[in-house]
């Protein structure tokens, strides 16, 4: 197929070569990404509003949020293969733990740590619960929720490089198969494209960050 | 209006209750002052009213109605409520802040819109200016006349004020709390006001309700508790100098004349000047321009140097000493202190001179009330 048969042996060479394969995998690596940062966000911000109302929960959230962070990828990827098969969804599925932490805590920090003069000032004029949180406390807590949500990413880019064991593709594909066979090349252009990606979907994140503040 | 029938709070771990047995009678349209030292339960009281804080016993009727009978939500949309200028919502423009109860009470966008111009402009900051603003780009005294101007937006009959000029510096606070009566006399809300200062309490309140470790130790005007303190701890409270304080009972529009006083205008012969001086006994005279706002005063001392040809613009004094018929005679005689002067010009609300009041009147005053 593609990788195998590079008879050039300089890095530029082998991207030339595999320009098209590189495209696929670096959309594919997005993709996973994506979805699993998405789903993320949606359950982490939602835990994250439960403890800020529910503080005896807090540190047991948190604390299940940080040993799934400490369990190694390439294990809790492997964990969820019975239950999901070879693909995509067990990709995701392990991905969306690891992001768990940061959105859940810099959500649940981002709330806890507004001013209670400016909380009480908004149930004194007789905002109900839904309009403080919609108004007031997301909305202040959104650049750190943010912030969380840029390591999310970063740290996600890097562990879904794993994903393609389970079959779930992505730049991971490249780097497991250059170790499998001796190819240098194949590695760094993982490598390589894995940090571009970081970088890349970080800076989309600024961005979003900036416009969502004004 | 409020009534407050045996309202006790204890807090959680803690044995001595916050507030004891209270009972407390606040009518229709009249600012009620809770003052006392810190920890007397004064905010807790406050708070209670808006349901804050929930009372251990006791009940609270709200024109009659027993508030924990109530929502507490629509409750503290129909009572306005005023904190220190850290309570605006530091994201959100100076128009989305006063825009809040509205928004809660769910008006039509367009009508929101007009109220807070409305509301604006009443405060004193202009809307055009100040309505895309964040709380951050303003001063201090502009937060807080925004944060009043936030709690009127849905014209409450009730207003609750906690401390709400504490964070500003005093001359800021004395032209806040002269906007502040002004707006009153307007608008005869039902105010709770809370505050440590017995000066604020004697100078903005219809009664003062003192209050000391959860207790009431006295409920009069302004003028009985000076008059007639009950106790020790109420007359440590009020100070030396009653005298002076009593001068906050006062305002000026109260003491000066109602016919139109003399002025002069930048190009007045000196001669003219000379002669108002002498007839007037007064030590100086406000200059207006052609709309009779005030632009300076010239002093009888540099008129007397001046030669006949010269120019009353030239010796024209620009920073007076003035205050607005608005203030107590406790700010107009404050205000003479600092300028060093032996009187003071009031001026109406479009900065019209329309009376003099010299040091030697409130002497006078001060000696017939002591006698």
């Amino acid at each position: 197929m593609f990788i195998y048969g590079v008879s050039d042996n300089s890095l530029i060479a082998y991207m030339a070569a595999n320009s098209d394969k590189i495209l696929q995998l670096s959309l594919e690596h997005c993709l996973l990404v994506v979805v699993a940062v998405l789903i993320a966000i949606a359950i982490g911000i939602a835990l994250g509003i439960l403890i800020s109302y529910y503080d005896v929960l807090a540190p047991a959230i948190l604390y299940v949020c940080q040993i799934i962070m400490t369990i190694p990828s390439l294990a809790l990827f492997g964990l969820f293969l019975p239950l999901f098969g070879i693909g995509f969804k067990t990709g995701v599925f392990t991905l969306i733990l690891y992001c768990l932490l940061p959105v859940v805590r810099n959500t649940y920090v981002g709330i806890t740590e507004i001013d209670p003069a400016i909380i009480e000032a908004a149930h004194g004029m007789g905002m109900n619960e839904a309009s403080i949180m919609s108004k007031i406390k997301l909305p202040l807590a959104w650049p750190i929720i943010m912030a969380g949500i840029r390591t999310a990413v970063v740290m996600v880019v890097g562990i879904a490089a794993i994903a393609s064991v389970v079959g779930a593709g992505g730049l991971g594909v490249f780097i497991f198969r250059g170790i499998s066979q001796w190819n240098i090349n194949a590695v760094l252009v993982g490598a390589i494209f894995v940090s571009l990606l970081a970088i890349i979907l970080d800076q989309i994140l600024k961005w979003v960050e900036y416009r969502s503040q004004v | 209006m409020i009534r407050l029938n045996g309202v006790t709070k204890i807090y959680k771990n803690n044995d001595t209750p916050a507030v004891n047995n209270l009972d407390l009678h606040i009518t229709r349209g009249e600012t009620c002052i809770l003052v006392g030292p810190s920890g007397c339960g004064k905010t807790t009281t406050m708070k209670m009213i808006n349901r804050l804080v929930t009372p251990t016993r006791g009940s609270i009727l709200i024109n009659g109605q027993d508030n924990q009978k109530m929502n507490p939500v629509e409750l503290r949309q129909n009572i306005g409520y005023v904190i220190q200028e850290i309570g605006l919502f530091p994201h959100m423009t100076i128009a989305d802040n006063v825009a809040t109860v509205p928004r809660e009470k769910k008006w039509p966008e367009k009508k929101i819109q007009n109220r807070v111009d409305e509301l604006l402009h009443l405060v004193g900051l202009d809307p055009a200016e100040y309505r895309n603003r964040k709380p951050a780009s303003l001063s201090g005294g502009q937060r807080q006349r925004v944060g009043v101007a936030r709690a009127l937006a849905a014209d409450p009959d009730i207003l609750l004020m906690d401390e709400p000029f504490g964070a500003v510096d005093p001359i800021t606070r004395t032209h806040l709390q002269n906007q502040f009566i002004r707006l009153q006399e307007e608008l005869k809300k039902t105010v709770v006001f809370v505050t440590h200062d017995i000066d604020e309490a004697i100078k903005m309140g219809d009664t003062i309700a003192v209050m000391r470790a959860g207790h009431l130790v006295q409920l009069d005007t302004p003028d009985q508790l000076l008059s007639e303190p009950k106790n020790d701890f109420v007359s440590a409270l009020i100070g030396g100098n009653r005298a002076i304080k009593r001068l906050n009972l006062v305002k000026t529009r109260e003491v000066i004349d109602s016919k139109p006083i003399q002025t002069l205008k930048p190009d007045s012969p000196v001669d003219t000047a000379r002669e108002l001086l002498i007839t007037s006994q007064l030590p100086a005279v406000p200059v207006v321009d052609d709309n009779n706002r005030l632009i300076g005063v010239v002093h009888k001392h540099v008129l007397s140097a001046l030669k006949d040809q010269a120019d009353i613009a030239d010796v024209l004094e620009t920073d007076g000493c003035v205050v607005d018929t608005g203030a107590t005679l406790g700010d107009a005689l404050s205000t003479m202190l600092n300028y060093g002067e032996r009187y003071v010009i009031i001026v109406d609300e479009n900065y019209s001179p329309c009376g003099i009041i010299s040091f030697t009147y409130l002497l006078e005053l001060m000696k017939n009330d002591a006698a």
